[in-house]
């Protein structure tokens, strides 16, 4: 019985973790067409940038406000200054980003080493807690709770701004958006760094879960992809669906068939791509 | 004019172990073997217009099924190399359906998936695979009773086969298939409208080209006589890219000429510095962002410039 409560928080935070990766790499595929391949690298920068930032603010979560603004500043250089004078070549595009990755992970095999490093759980949270005399352990709640409340904002700016409805308009169609006087140029802009502060954010929130070691990127980034494809690109709820089934899928794959956990992962994101290409929730084909 | 350099090419290619030391006969079989992967990676990118990021599946599992095979079952190299092949294609026929079900960058990311489950399960199911520690302690084969294990043999092994490959590519890219295939890459609707199946086309394409994947799989088992799951990373498929990208193309020589300058920058560079990932990424963005075209089309472009020059009167 404990084991299987553990294995579906487990999930569940794992889910909770993919979501703030997926949601920005959804995002971004959904209005600028761009395969952003750094978002795993991205997301393992954080967790490192993070490990520096708490030898100064020994705080997690405001090294994790700290470390996913100064992932989302890089974002934006890599949109800007990169990816813009790209802008039609999506071949190009995508090997740009993948090139940044391995810079990326090679940068910080050299700044922070090849050992895993571990973040460690927040003080207050490491005692599990205990509901009918089984033990939770309460910092997979937490980061639940994060993600839940970061989807449920993701939602609302989406949902119900002006800003929202502009991006979803440039998601829908790009041209006619821009006809009708729509920035989409600065959208493009603040949603990649938007991308890049959750994935940034979410490496450092991970951290006492997954810990930062090289290949970390390699690990994400696979599952992302499969979360956007499963759940439908551009999509957030898409996003949020395929996050939980896939942390779920992952969980308790390895813990019942650890050596095919990564077929088994897989499964899902083939029954749909059979089905319906364009993914649970997406409105757009890819 | 054009016959005699190939001529010439092919006497510098037999002669070269006479005249080469080992280092560079074992360099010059390595490019070959990269040669083959990137052309076949070439037929999808360039000729069919689908970017995969997934093609080292095919180098990674032939090269397991085959050293699986000698290893665990104890089976010669004339049973091996035929399932690797067959096995290696058949799966190619399968991710083929599921990556055709998009095109362009969904294509891309499908195949990136597919191969990262490749790569995790060479990783994790220890029990097939050896995890980390790859698989070792192969042979490589002697056909006709010739020993290949020197450098010279197999540098003549391998590039029989290179040559055998360029060759059977360039016939289907010449052939009225690789017409059709150009015609899906620029217009594929007009294709539809004409009476192609794109669809086939695209899928038949994608299983040729993992044939040659595997054939250059068996090739890179054979030359190491030793396979790890690094074979099946995303960098491996990234390296083949590059090769594509930076030599041109829709080439047939562009990934030739490109998977020789990855392989001797990873010789050389490899010998000074660790840091070949780094410097990898560099050369994709440098090569994206000011040699677009390749480096192959480039020279055909600067070459036809100064013939023209050449010929008009001053």
């Amino acid at each position: 019985m404990q084991y299987w409560i553990i294995q579906t928080l487990n999930s569940l935070a794992l889910g909770g973790l993919l979501f703030l990766l997926a949601a920005g790499f959804s995002l971004i595929f959904g209005l600028m067409r761009i395969a952003n391949l750094t978002h795993g690298s991205l997301y393992m920068l954080g967790a490192y940038v993070g490990i520096s930032i708490l030898k100064y603010v020994p705080n997690l979560w405001l090294a994790a406000i700290i470390g996913g603004a100064i992932i989302a500043v890089l974002g934006g250089l890599v949109e800007r200054l990169i990816l813009r004078p790209l802008s039609g070549n999506a071949l190009g595009q995508v090997l740009v980003t993948l090139g940044i990755s391995f810079i990326i992970a090679d940068l910080c095999l050299m700044v922070w080493g090849g050992d895993p490093i571990p973040i460690p759980t927040p003080r207050a949270l490491q005692q599990p807690v205990f509901v009918g005399g089984v033990a939770f352990p309460t910092y997979r709640l937490v980061v639940l709770a994060i993600a839940v409340v970061t989807a449920l904002a993701l939602y609302l700016l989406m949902d119900r701004t002006r800003i929202g409805a502009m991006i979803r308009a440039g998601v829908d169609d790009m041209q006619m958006a821009r006809a009708v006087g729509i920035p989409v140029s600065r959208l493009f802009t603040a949603v990649f760094c938007l991308g890049a502060a959750l994935a940034g954010a979410g490496g450092i929130i991970g951290g006492p879960i997954m810990s930062a070691y090289p290949g970390l990127d390699a690990d994400m980034l696979p599952l992302a992809l499969i979360v956007v494809m499963l759940g439908g690109v551009g999509s957030l709820l898409g996003a949020f669906v395929g996050s939980f089934l896939i942390g779920a899928v992952y969980t308790f794959g390895t813990a019942l068939l650890p050596d095919l956990a990564y077929v088994i992962l897989f499964l899902p994101m083939i029954v749909v791509i059979a089905f319906r290409p364009r993914g649970l929730f997406g409105r757009q084909s890819v | 004019m054009k016959r005699a350099g190939w001529l010439v090419l092919a006497a510098a290619l037999a002669g070269l172990p006479w005249v080469a030391g080992e280092y560079y006969i074992n360099l010059a079989s390595q490019i070959f073997i990269a040669a083959i992967f990137a052309a076949s990676l070439n037929l999808l990118v360039g000729y069919g217009g689908l970017p995969s990021l997934g093609h080292a599946s095919w180098l990674g599992l032939a090269a397991y099924i085959s050293a699986w095979m000698s290893l665990k079952l104890g089976l010669g190299h004339w049973a091996t190399a035929p399932v690797a092949l067959l096995g290696t294609t058949l799966i190619a026929c399968a991710f083929g359906w599921i990556s055709l079900r998009a095109t362009g960058l969904g294509f891309l990311m499908l195949t990136l998936a597919l191969s990262q489950v490749l790569w995790g399960t060479a990783y994790r199911w220890v029990s097939v695979t050896d995890g980390d520690n790859g698989l070792r302690g192969l042979t490589r084969p002697a056909p006709f009773g010739i020993n290949l294990d020197d450098a010279g043999s197999f540098y003549y092994f391998a590039l029989t086969i290179t040559a055998v490959a360029i060759w059977l590519m360039a016939v289907f890219v010449a052939s009225p298939f690789g017409a059709a295939l150009r015609g899906t890459r620029d217009q594929a609707r007009r294709m539809s409208a004409l009476g192609h199946d794109v669809w086939l086309i695209r899928w038949i394409t994608f299983v040729y080209s993992g044939f040659w994947g595997a054939v250059s799989g068996l090739l890179f088992v054979y030359y190491n006589k030793y396979i790890h799951p690094a074979s099946l990373s995303i960098t491996a498929s990234a390296e083949g890219l590059l090769a594509v990208i930076a030599g041109g193309s829709a080439t047939l020589a562009g990934p030739i000429v490109g998977a020789a300058i990855v392989m001797i920058l990873k010789n050389y560079v490899s010998a000074y510095i660790e840091r070949w990932n780094m410097l990898l990424g560099f050369v994709f963005v440098i090569i994206v962002i000011f040699v677009p075209e390749g480096v192959v089309p480039g020279l055909q472009r600067l070459a036809g410039q100064a013939k023209k020059a050449w010929r008009s009167p001053r």
